[in-house]
């Protein structure tokens, strides 16, 4: 896999000297599918086709992508409510996630659980979360079962910044570094927890700080840099894998979107945002892979318009989709006899 | 209990009951581990889990930090993904740092996964007053949790319905929470050997009777019982239901009875106001059986205070035999 000659350093970044070419190719593509249904779900959204609310992960892909480049079907996330991403990154279908938004009997919740709870177990997301925190201790049982058991997998944590001040937290990863789980905790700090920022929240510079607290390593890094977050990402999941128990990983990003939907964006400036939206995480990958020959540009733009079309027929999946039944409300509460 | 032991019958504490229930699941099945406080060496804060430890070791009898959330929350999460946890709380209160994780998650899941995922947790909870620990280690919340769909509540009043109970939370496949009563821990009764279930969601008919139905759980059954017993000298018949289960509760036992008797009582450890009480009364009302109703339907609860320390107080604040007695014959005499 090497590109250099024998004996020299291989000064390529990490994603590209670590993952084939088509598997690089493969990540970009899905990274263009995220944006591009979160989009579709924002368009969805102001034409009234979807109620609710949503909150968006549009500048925020790479950390999505390129921590779920370890990761099989039998590696386990929990995700958060901005957990579109994540969602797709782990191999989600986006017609069903659509579906599930459009609230249909085919989505992967069968129209019970929205943007803020969707799943694919079958892929290993045991689930968005509508509780900032509510993931952490689940994700530490995940990885409790896997040590039990005897089984290989990972379980990857997603969390938000503001996540990292409730008690939750603080409970999943002391539990984690006492049992020595493997688990990896992946801080998506996008700079606000809602309106409030991280200066104004949290005691510590780094939420990667906090993992000296639970004698575990923490590392920060660019989380719009695809290959910064492969690496810490794959350090972590090899520690895992390894018995050696959790990591923390903090993914310093931005979303472009406001909040959600009520968002006025009072909180932030304009230049900040030009700012971060001048890092687009997508454009940066496309670049790189670009210039270490992995794609052309135009096979760039071909994987944008197949992720665009992808969206487009997932729409037309959910819209053509039956509603669930009035009569079923209570289906699902229990097991069914 | 001699008699029992004499018959033939096998007699284990409530406790002891418990116990066996965790050892003959843990033996039948890998997946199932123990999590809690002080559940390894130290045996349990109410000596429950005791030796379990000496025969599963500290990897199925897991000491857990004193985090109530996390540890709840890792139980769900486990539960999730292939093991099947019991998960002590060291008393019932503490279950309030746990909320999110039982209301938000452990019962919700399922719900918001459109049936894809499956929550096979089993919350334990020492629960209720009389031992002086007052107002934070003595309360009985079991009718919150009534509020909550996914969960099922139990309450058993029977060591052998404690062993059955356990053993049929452990074979659902959704969060059940089981309330058991401190002061019920020490006694005994005659508990069947081997692996069984007491059905969820039927209550048992304790006491047949004529005059009035009391319907009762845990301590409060046997409460009841002994008021039946002073009832009867005076020849009033009174029918002690078990309401064993709080959610799903069971409606046809309940109304039956009301139908036989015409008089009603429900009585509970939990405050009366927004409780057990109002459930079933309110499922009687909106029933047929409200037609057959000789008398108002009376409701014996806790005082509208936290559970106090003094013992007198603490003996006042709950139903007590000489209480559920006095209202008894009132509903009788149609006094109320």
């Amino acid at each position: 896999m090497s590109g250099g000659d024998a004996g020299q350093a291989d000064n390529r970044p990490f994603a590209i000297r670590t993952y084939a070419p088509d598997r690089l190719r493969e990540a970009l593509k899905r990274m263009y599918l995220i944006r591009r249904f979160e989009e579709g779900a924002e368009d969805s959204y102001m034409r009234g086709l979807i109620h609710g609310t949503m909150h968006l992960s549009i500048g925020q892909e790479a950390s999505a992508m390129a921590t779920c480049m370890e990761l099989t079907d039998d590696d386990k996330i929990t995700s958060t409510h901005r957990g579109h991403g994540h969602c797709i990154a782990k191999g989600a279908d986006v017609g069903r996630m659509f579906a599930e938004f459009y609230g249909r009997e085919t989505g992967y919740c069968h129209g019970r659980g929205g943007s803020m709870h969707i799943a694919d177990v079958r892929t290993g997301n045991l689930g968005a979360n509508g509780i900032v925190g509510g993931g952490l201790p689940i994700a530490v049982g995940a990885a409790l079962s896997a040590k039990r058991l005897g089984r290989a997998y990972v379980t990857i944590c997603f969390f938000g910044d503001g996540a990292n001040n409730e008690g939750a937290f603080h409970e999943a990863l002391n539990m984690a570094a006492v049992w020595k789980l493997p688990v990896v905790f992946v801080c998506e700090n996008n700079q606000y927890g809602m309106s409030t920022s991280i200066v104004r929240s949290t005691a510590v510079p780094r939420i990667s700080d906090r993992a000296a607290a639970y004698a575990m390593p923490g590392v920060t890094v660019d989380g719009n840099d695809f290959s910064a977050v492969a690496e810490a990402v794959h350090a972590a999941v090899a520690r895992a894998r390894a018995g050696e128990g959790p990591s923390l990983v903090e993914n310093l990003t931005y979303r472009w979107r406001g909040h959600s939907k009520s968002d006025r964006n009072r909180y932030r400036t304009k230049d900040e945002i030009d700012d971060w939206m001048r890092r687009d995480p997508i454009a940066r990958f496309q670049a790189e892979l670009i210039a270490h020959g992995i794609l052309d540009a135009a096979a760039a733009e071909a994987l944008a318009a197949e992720a665009a079309a992808e969206v487009e027929a997932g729409i037309a999946f959910a819209k053509s989709s039956p509603a669930p039944s009035v009569a079923e409300v209570t289906r699902y509460v229990y097991a069914e006899p | 209990m001699n008699s029992l032991a004499d018959a033939g019958l096998r007699v284990l504490s409530y406790s002891e009951a418990i116990r066996e229930a965790m050892a003959l699941a843990m033996e039948a099945d890998p997946t199932v581990i123990l999590m809690g406080e002080d559940i390894g060496v130290y045996g349990g804060a109410f000596q429950v889990t005791l030796d379990l430890i000496d025969r599963f070791g500290p990897d199925r009898v897991m000491d857990t930090p004193i985090s109530e959330l996390g540890g709840a929350g890792v139980a769900v999460g486990a539960a999730l993904t292939g093991l099947k946890p019991v998960y002590e709380f060291q008393f019932s209160d503490f279950a309030m740092l746990a909320m999110e994780q039982i209301v938000n998650q452990a019962a919700k899941l399922r719900y918001m996964l459109g049936g894809e995922a499956s929550v096979p947790v089993v919350f334990r909870l020492p629960s209720g007053s009389g031992t002086g620990a007052a107002a934070q280690h003595s309360q009985s919340i079991e009718a919150w949790f009534g509020h909550v769909p996914g969960l099922k509540v139990l309450q058993p009043a029977t060591p052998e319905d404690a062993k059955g109970m356990l053993l049929a939370a452990l074979a659902d496949p959704d969060p059940v929470m089981i309330f058991e009563h401190k002061l019920l821990y020490k006694t005994k009764g005659p508990v069947p050997e081997g692996h069984y279930v007491t059905p969820i969601g039927r209550a048992s008919v304790r006491r047949p009777g004529s005059d009035l139905s009391i319907v009762a759980g845990s301590i409060m059954m046997h409460r009841a019982l002994d008021a039946a017993d002073r009832l009867a000298a005076d020849g009033i018949r009174a029918e002690v239901i078990d309401l064993r289960s709080i959610r799903p509760i069971d409606h046809e036992t309940i109304l039956a009875s009301v139908r036989k008797t015409g008089r009603l009582m429900v009585v509970y450890e939990g405050v009366k106001a927004f409780g057990v009480g109002a459930e079933i009364s309110a499922l009687v009302a909106e029933s047929d059986a409200f037609d057959y109703l000789d008398a108002p339907i009376l409701r014996l609860g806790a005082a509208d205070a936290p559970v106090p320390y003094n013992p007198d107080l603490e003996r006042a604040s709950v139903p007590q035999v000489d209480t559920i007695e006095a209202a008894a014959r009132r509903l009788v005499r149609r006094e109320v």
